[in-house]
């Protein structure tokens, strides 16, 4: 959230959160009507929802966490959270064909 | 003893310890939700072809969950934003209702759960697979409402499967060769599932308990510091906003793909 300094004007925040749930719900019917496309595969169809997924995630971080406003050492610490998130999933994923020699696969 | 720096901006960090610590320990929660997500991609992608469940989880409950924490996520940023402008009334009205929606929310999974545990496939000794859920069971029979069906790939993708006819079958003790719930050791899915909205309902509950406690019990700071307060609550929004973000991406990932 914003500084403990920033003023606030609670009737703004009332819009911004009305705004931030109407993307919120949009979002969500966007996914679930994603998820029952006809004549699209399933790769597709993952990739269309979480990319949905991350706009909304977008909104609610940047808006709700005010993470559009914060501070440089917030965003040092996010930044290293990114190298070692993508090293984890990235390397796990690296891993998946990396199998023993002789592994025979049924 | 003063302690430093729950208030004033920390020089060499531009924000208060507090904002800092709880940022920090965000990111060590992203590694442990990342590790479980790397799971699930492993476990999906692993999957031998038509054997990965669809449409076993009601959208409909996962999307007013989704509805439910949004609203809460918004009640918490309202009530820091009554803190801000000094007014305990409203703080404690948007709180309320955030604890209401979080309730709510682990009532609705502990209902979801529930309908998983009563849920049986029952193995039968002819080939054929009994499923559905409980409605009753003694030592002669178990009965249940559900289907049987022959091939146990009918089992898997529910939402290709048009028209399912459900009803009471009863199912003679003698002719069953193996019976188990969709509990976490069912198969992959299942337990990851129950793994992933476990973990995340315990964030849930404990950051009610969290909310909760500056609810009942934040008054006396209130009067003798508010700033003080009004950032213990911010971080405690932060982490509610966390967690909301992690429902984010389980709906879709459980119930949707």
């Amino acid at each position: 959230m914003s500084d403990s300094e920033h003023h606030v004007d609670l009737n703004q925040y009332i819009r911004r959160c009305g705004m931030v749930f109407v993307v919120v719900l949009c979002a969500l019917g966007l996914m679930i009507y994603a998820s029952y496309l006809p004549n699209v595969g399933w790769p597709a169809k993952v990739t269309i929802i979480l990319a949905i997924a991350v706009c909304n995630a977008f909104v609610v971080a940047s808006f709700l966490m005010h993470l559009l406003t914060e501070k440089k050492m917030i965003f040092t610490v996010l930044a290293f959270t990114v190298v070692f998130f993508t090293g984890l999933v990235g390397l796990t994923l690296w891993a998946m064909h990396d199998l023993p020699a002789g592994t025979a696969v049924h | 003893m003063e302690i430093p720096y729950t208030t004033e901006l920390r020089p060499d960090t531009g924000v208060y310890n507090a904002k800092l610590g709880i940022w920090l320990f965000l990111a060590s929660e992203v590694m442990l939700f990342g590790a479980l997500f790397s799971a699930y991609i492993l476990l999906r992608v692993g999957a031998p072809p038509g054997l990965w469940p669809h449409g076993w989880l009601d959208v409909r409950l996962g999307a007013l969950n989704t509805v439910l924490l949004a609203t809460s996520a918004i009640t918490t940023l309202l009530a820091w934003a009554a803190c801000k402008v000094r007014d305990f009334g409203k703080f404690r009205f948007f709180h309320g209702c955030t604890i209401l929606l979080a309730l709510t929310f682990l009532g609705i999974k502990s209902y979801e759960y529930h309908d998983k545990w009563i849920h049986y496939e029952v193995q039968l000794k002819d080939g054929r697979i009994a499923d559905g859920h409980l409605v009753e069971q003694n030592d002669q029979a178990v009965v249940l409402h559900g289907r049987y069906v022959t091939d146990e790939k009918d089992l898997y993708d529910l939402r290709a499967q048009k028209d399912i006819q459900l009803g009471e079958i009863t199912i003679d003790r003698a002719s069953i060769k193996k019976m188990e719930n969709y509990a976490p050791k069912h198969n992959t899915f299942t337990a990851i599932y129950f793994t992933l909205t476990g973990l995340h309902a315990l964030h849930i509950l404990g950051g009610t308990c969290v909310i909760f406690y500056f609810w009942a019990f934040g008054g006396s700071m209130w009067r003798k510091d508010p700033e003080r307060f009004t950032n213990r609550v911010e971080v405690s929004g932060l982490f509610w906003h966390f967690v909301d973000l992690v429902w984010i991406f389980l709906f879709p990932v459980l119930y949707l793909t």
